[in-house]
């Protein structure tokens, strides 16, 4: 498999402190990654960094054979990097419809005629069993529905790389069980994903690869089985 | 079909404004239409950065004084005709909320707001010393014979500022209801999300403030005719940055109508207030009406009406 995602010694600072430094990773086509790590490890930085909503200090970013480093967010988003938020971000004087109808005519502009663009949005809600939902107002969704429109939205920007930032935080464990088969059938469609996620229960079911993030360098990588039994992943997580 | 039908509204204002003018009569009405109209456009310029983007500008008294100022200079240099003044006006404006965007719009809400306001004080200190425009103390114009078909030039600049109203809403319209518009839409919602979501925020914020100054432009550039003594003081009055701000909250800062509706009701209403009590009141009324409206109905006059109509369908 050939790799759709490089991270090439990425650094970022915020002033005196190294939020990152030198982390590489590959990520490959078609692959389910989990990038985990204790609170403040560098996992929602380094998923800004990739996504473009922060530069980089250091290093470059590669994706399907070319150089994103420069890029701003929404021409990353165009080439078919999505992510979702960890804390939901939708636009809220819109309906859950009209919410992905701005995907689907800005990041997926030119793959979706303009006449398909409300069946289209209709098809991704159905999918994610939000269709009943679709004239509602983004206040007036539940918790999990709101992680389910944050995924849906990122799906409408017709993405080959997701990456779910922490898509199933504080919801309960019936609550992940449904989130999580929505994520394997948006994989089984050819999609890319690269999971943030706390729920060591929900990551290591769902990736075939880990990486590891503590205080901003990569310490482990490999197999969910290979990275629980690293000794260095122990020590993050439990101290000595 | 559809995308002809605002252009054949505005030429249907337009005729009917010029008919309305064959009728005569007392010359005030122009006068008091011309304030109401120039308010319309004033208000649907604000509300394209302020209402659908979600950017709150103090600084219209720039744009219109920029649009004023402009008209000025070319009366005085090359005699040019009003529609030259409204096109040179126009693009000048434009190109300030081009400048200003690109300037400001790293900014965000009220540090942006702030800089717009500073933005009114530096262009009045540089044209109250500018001499050639005369300066503090301003200066007088004699109006040029009013153009045939035309009675006098009240008649004229009201029906000239009809089209421009027209023309104003009617973009504000398309905008709207275009893709454009649903891009600012979401950056009002969320910057952030709408950048992930593909949407070129800068190059939209950008269009917006070009074309929200532009109109603001074009709003002030018949201003030196219509009152004939253009000084500083008014041209940069805090009225402008309040009523064109006050009014779309007061109407309805999500669509097109809603700064319509806010301009002729406060418009007409300081109208009233400077015939029949007192021309000072002015600003006092829109406070009291601002006030009230941000208390009880955040979203203006259309959102409660929108409100009401979801009570009765439900």
């Amino acid at each position: 498999m050939a790799a759709l995602l490089e991270v090439r010694g990425v650094t970022k600072r915020f002033g005196g402190f190294q939020a990152l430094s030198d982390v590489s990773l590959e990520v490959r086509e078609g692959e389910r990654f989990g990038l985990i790590g204790p609170n403040g490890s560098g996992k929602t930085t380094l998923i800004n960094c990739i996504s473009g909503a922060l530069g980089t200090d250091g290093g470059t970013l590669v994706f399907r054979g070319k150089d994103i480093t420069r890029l701003p967010a929404h021409q990353r988003t165009r080439l078919g990097i999505c992510r979702s938020f960890q804390i939901p971000r939708p636009f809220t004087s819109m309906t859950v419809l009209e919410n992905l109808c701005i995907p689907l005519e800005y990041a997926a502009h030119g793959q979706v005629p303009r006449s398909a663009v409300a069946s289209e949005a209709m098809e991704i809600l159905r999918l994610m069993g939000l269709d009943a939902k679709a004239q509602a107002r983004p206040a007036d969704l539940t918790g999990i529905d709101m992680r389910k429109l944050e995924l849906a939205r990122a799906m409408a920007a017709k993405p080959r790389l997701l990456i779910s930032d922490e898509a199933m935080a504080g919801l309960s464990p019936a609550e992940v069980d449904a989130i999580l088969p929505i994520l394997f059938a948006l994989n089984e469609r050819g999609i890319t994903i690269i999971m943030i996620e706390h729920i060591m229960r929900a990551v290591m079911r769902f990736s075939q690869r880990i990486a590891v993030l503590d205080a901003g360098e990569k310490i482990a990588e490999g197999t969910p089985e290979e990275v629980v039994s690293n000794k260095r992943v122990e020590k993050a997580y439990l101290g000595e | 079909m559809k995308k002809t039908v605002p252009l054949w509204v505005v030429l249907g204002v337009v005729v009917a404004a010029f008919l309305f003018t064959r009728l005569g009569g007392n010359r005030y009405i122009y006068f008091a239409g011309y304030f109401v109209l120039q308010y319309i456009v004033l208000a649907t310029a604000w509300n394209v950065l302020g209402g659908y983007t979600g950017y709150v500008n103090f600084g219209t008294a720039a744009f219109f004084a920029t649009g004023a100022y402009t008209a000025l200079v070319l009366i005085l240099a090359f005699k040019a005709t009003l529609p030259v003044q409204i096109v040179a006006g126009a693009l000048t404006a434009g190109l300030l909320g081009l400048g200003i965007g690109y300037l400001t719009l790293r900014l965000r809400g009220v540090f942006f707001s702030i800089a717009t306001l500073a933005l009114s004080v530096v262009l009045q200190t540089v044209v109250s010393n500018w001499e050639y425009v005369g300066g503090g103390k301003g200066l007088s114009i004699i109006r040029p014979k009013a153009p045939a078909l035309f009675a006098s030039h009240a008649e004229y600049l009201f029906v000239v500022m009809v089209l421009l109203a027209a023309a104003s809403v009617a973009l504000a319209w398309w905008v709207q209801n275009s893709r454009v518009g649903r891009g600012l839409a979401a950056i009002r919602d969320n910057e952030e999300a709408a950048e992930c979501m593909g949407v070129p925020t800068l190059r939209l914020k950008l269009f917006a403030t070009t074309l929200s100054g532009c109109l603001m432009g074009v709003a002030g550039t018949p201003f030196p005719y219509y009152v004939t003594l253009v000084e500083p003081g008014s041209v940069f009055s805090l009225d402008y940055a309040v009523n064109s701000l006050a009014m779309p909250m007061i109407g309805g800062t999500t669509t097109w109508v809603g700064p319509v509706i806010g301009a002729v009701l406060l418009g007409t209403a300081q109208q009233v207030a400077t015939v029949t009590i007192s021309s000072e009141l002015n600003l006092l009324i829109v406070g009291i009406v601002l006030v009230a409206f941000v208390m009880l109905a955040p979203q203006g006059i259309v959102g409660l009406v929108q409100r009401l109509f979801h009570r009765r369908s439900r």
